[in-house]
């Protein structure tokens, strides 16, 4: 559907971030292009942190340091708009005030043309068999059918990696297998480097990658 | 170290400054505008030299003493019997569906302009108003209205009334916007497996640590109270008024000399608000130090089934009364000849809309204006502090937030004649821009406390989602934050619309008589009698900000007919 530039790795290069001037989490990693690490930890670990830190968003009473490269480009000094990192979170996070076709429009990037903008939201809508839900209001969708549109949404602002933070943890069980397995293909198909953050032992299994586990201070994993 | 926030444009790292700059400022100078008149300089009256002499004369003034007195006593029952009665409904029926009710019906009536509130309670308990004319005279016996002095009363319990009816929905409101920070019902839940009944489990738990949250606003109607004018001038006693109405007349007198007087009574008001809440929190003082005590005596006060229903008695009765109210008012305004005691009008006529309608069209259009001047004003100012602190993640520090009180604890007379002599003597003297600005002082705090819980309640992973898309955080806030929390923003304007249609002083002394809103005519007409045109008046008062508060319902409910999640969100 669109084409990628080039597949890139996402390289987390002796990552510190620290809290209130107390160090909170040490991390070195790299994902291939196509592949999903998983970080797993107690909640208040720091995980949430950590993807903050990666996005853009570190709140300021925590410092970083280390820097983050995205296909070989330093990214760690770029605002947040300009990283390309596509975040998944627990909701969906679909805006309440668009339709589900405005929803997925509004991550298409801006220099595409407006009726090729609809044509890239209808294909991902077709894609995840949810045609003919262009104008519905997101409130009035099923659970999975939300999960999969913030998916879709997230797949269109062409994202060069993926940032999960616990993104199946507020679905039920039978629909958790099945988003999953969803979110995991569509990352590998566009051979996204995908970093997933989790206290679920059973999203870091069916990730079938590296696992890194933090644990109280500092871990570092190859 | 590396930053990785996107900072935000000048303009909104200097909003919160320019923020403070525009509220402070004024009040500040203001404050020494009056100062330095009080202590007889004002080269543009002859002033040149300080003096005591305006002292003397405020000291020489009769009734001074009684005048001081009422506006101390009235101000701190006013406060006590609002906060008295929100908490003791809160404590009893919070949770229950008579708690939604109340609720439901509270909130209208802060949009009620002060005036329109005390006329309407005025028509409704005088001695020839609606209540004897419904008993009489088949109950009384009262052929002619009894001849008792019930508005206007000298020890100012009309006018306390009044306050309480309007500050007991503004304290309600403050409450519920605080109460949600905490787990009251989890509280509750806890206090009552100890068996304490329900009014002692709030007192002993829960209100505690709500206090600190409704602190300023308490304040805010004690600084009210204590120099309010328009409501005294409806209900108030008149010989001696309270101070602030005193002043306000010496600051009108066509003998200049007054006005040194008057900005002298105006530091002695800033004396009286003073100690009014000095003495508010010496009481906490003491309400603590004794409280722990009985917070820690175990007494559970289980059987309070029969207070419970006298709280919610009194809160139904001052609803109904200010309903009453309302309805009095629209009585009077079609009523032709209309003798007591018929309880209701003989003739019906539109005669005195009619009549009044011309001559208000130009009061309602300076109304219209100059609230939405200064609402607009207000909003992006808001808007732009709300924005910064999202973009940089900072929280402002909780004494940042106090400073919103400033102009809303100093009362207005004592600064107000100081912006006014500033005003004059740089030349710039009565002007529309001046005008809207001393609204805009008022409206700006409410738009900030209406606004900001909302604005930081928002999900701010919207907005990093957004932004993982690539969409710049001023796209984000015309495309996402402004659309979602548009319900808020309309509430928030229409709040604001309210408290500049109710203005009275900031009106009648820097418009300096060039400009009349609605209220302005309708306080000017108090004193004439003609209950008619006043209750016109007073309904075109209320019309207004209900016309506002409709809008800010209607407006989404249409825009977003078919968005399940903004309908029931913000």
């Amino acid at each position: 559907m669109n084409k990628q530039e080039s597949a890139a790795d996402l390289v987390l290069e002796d990552v510190r971030i620290l809290r209130a001037g107390q160090p909170l989490i040490h991390i070195a990693a790299r994902v291939e292009p196509g592949s999903v690490l998983t970080v797993m930890g107690e909640s208040g670990i720091g995980k949430s942190t950590l993807l903050s830190y990666l996005a853009g968003f570190l709140p300021p009473d925590f410092s970083g340091s280390g820097r983050v490269l995205l296909g070989g480009t330093d990214i760690t000094a770029l605002p947040a708009h300009a990283r390309r990192m596509g975040l998944l979170f627990q909701d969906d996070l679909l805006f309440a005030h668009m339709s589900v076709i405005e929803n997925l429009m509004f991550a298409v990037p801006h220099d595409v043309s407006r009726a090729e903008r609809r044509r890239r939201a209808e294909a991902a809508l077709c894609d995840v068999a949810l045609e003919n839900m262009e104008t519905r209001d997101p409130a009035t969708l099923s659970g999975g059918q939300r999960a999969r549109v913030a998916l879709m949404r997230v797949l269109l602002s062409e994202p060069r990696a993926l940032l999960l933070d616990e993104p199946f943890s507020r679905l039920d069980m039978a629909l958790r297998d099945q988003i999953r397995a969803l979110v995991f293909a569509k990352a590998r198909e566009r051979h996204l480097a995908t970093l997933l953050v989790t206290h679920d032992v059973r999203d870091a299994e069916a990730a079938k990658g590296p696992v890194i586990t933090l644990q109280g201070r500092q871990d570092t994993a190859k | 170290m590396k930053t990785t926030n996107a900072g935000p444009g000048i303009a909104l790292r200097l909003a919160p400054a320019l923020t403070v700059a525009v509220l402070i400022l004024p009040v500040v100078a203001g404050v020494a505008g009056v100062a330095l008149p009080a202590f007889g300089y004002l080269p543009a009256l002859g002033g040149d030299t300080f003096s005591l002499d305006p002292w003397r004369a405020l000291m020489a003034m009769p009734g001074l003493r009684q005048s001081v007195s009422l506006s101390f006593t009235s101000a701190l029952v006013t406060a006590f019997c609002s906060f008295a009665l929100v908490q003791l409904f809160v404590a009893a029926w919070s949770g229950t569906r008579v708690f939604s009710l109340m609720q439901r019906a509270l909130s209208p009536l802060l949009s009620v302009p002060h005036a329109a509130a005390a006329f309407a309670l005025a028509f409704l308990f005088a001695p020839s108003g609606w209540i004897m004319r419904l008993l009489s005279p088949w109950a009384t016996g009262f052929d002619r209205p009894p001849d008792v002095l019930v508005i206007h009363d000298p020890a100012g319990l009309a006018m306390m009334a009044g306050l309480i009816a309007k500050e007991t929905p503004f304290l309600f409101l403050m409450t519920l916007a605080a109460l949600p920070q905490l787990p009251v019902l989890r509280l509750g839940q806890v206090t009552s497996s100890f068996g304490y009944g329900r009014l002692a489990g709030f007192f002993k738990v829960i209100l505690p640590l709500l206090y600190p949250q409704i602190r300023l606003p308490i304040l805010a109607v004690i600084a009210y109270a204590s120099s309010v004018v328009d409501v005294a001038m409806i209900l108030g006693p008149t010989r001696p008024a309270p101070l602030a109405v005193q002043l306000t007349r010496w600051m009108s007198d066509p003998d200049l000399s007054l006005r040194f007087t008057a900005c002298a009574g105006a530091m002695l008001q800033l004396g009286v608000t003073a100690a009014a809440i000095a003495c508010w929190l010496a009481g906490e003082r003491i309400v603590v130090a004794t409280g722990r005590r009985w917070l820690t005596g175990g007494r559970r006060l289980a059987r309070d089934g029969a207070a419970r229903l006298a709280v919610a008695i009194m809160t139904f009765t001052l609803v109904c009364a200010m309903a009453l109210g309302l309805v009095v008012l629209v009585l009077w305004s079609v009523s032709g000849f209309w003798p007591f005691p018929d309880a209701l009008p003989p003739t019906m006529t539109l005669q005195s809309w009619v009549r009044a309608l011309p001559q208000a069209a130009n009061s309602i259009l300076t109304t219209l204006w100059l609230g939405l001047a200064a609402v607009a004003a207000a909003l992006v100012l808001t808007m732009a502090c709300l924005e910064r602190e999202v973009r940089t993640q900072q929280k402002p520090a909780r004494s940042a937030l106090g400073l919103v009180y400033v102009p809303l604890l100093v009362p207005q007379v004592a600064f107000l004649f100081g912006l006014q002599f500033l005003l004059l003597t740089a030349g710039i003297g009565t002007n529309a821009a001046a005008l809207a600005f001393a609204h805009f002082l008022f409206v700006l705090p409410y738009v900030f406390l209406s606004l900001g819980e909302p604005w930081r309640a928002w999900d701010p992973r919207y907005g990093r989602v957004a932004a993982s898309f690539g969409a710049h955080p001023s796209r984000i806030f015309w495309r996402i934050r402004l659309p979602m929390l548009s319900g808020a923003v309309l509430t928030a304007a229409t709040v604001g619309f309210a408290v500049s249609v109710g203005q009275y002083l900031p009106t009648l002394l820097i418009g300096g008589g060039r400009f009349s809103t609605i209220t302005t005519e309708a306080v000017a007409l108090a004193s004439g009698g003609n209950r008619r045109l006043i209750s016109v008046y007073a309904l075109l008062q209320t019309a207004l900000p209900f016309a506002g508060f409709a809008l800010a319902l209607a407006i989404p409910a249409i825009l977003f007919r078919n968005r399940r999640a903004m309908r029931t969100g913000a």
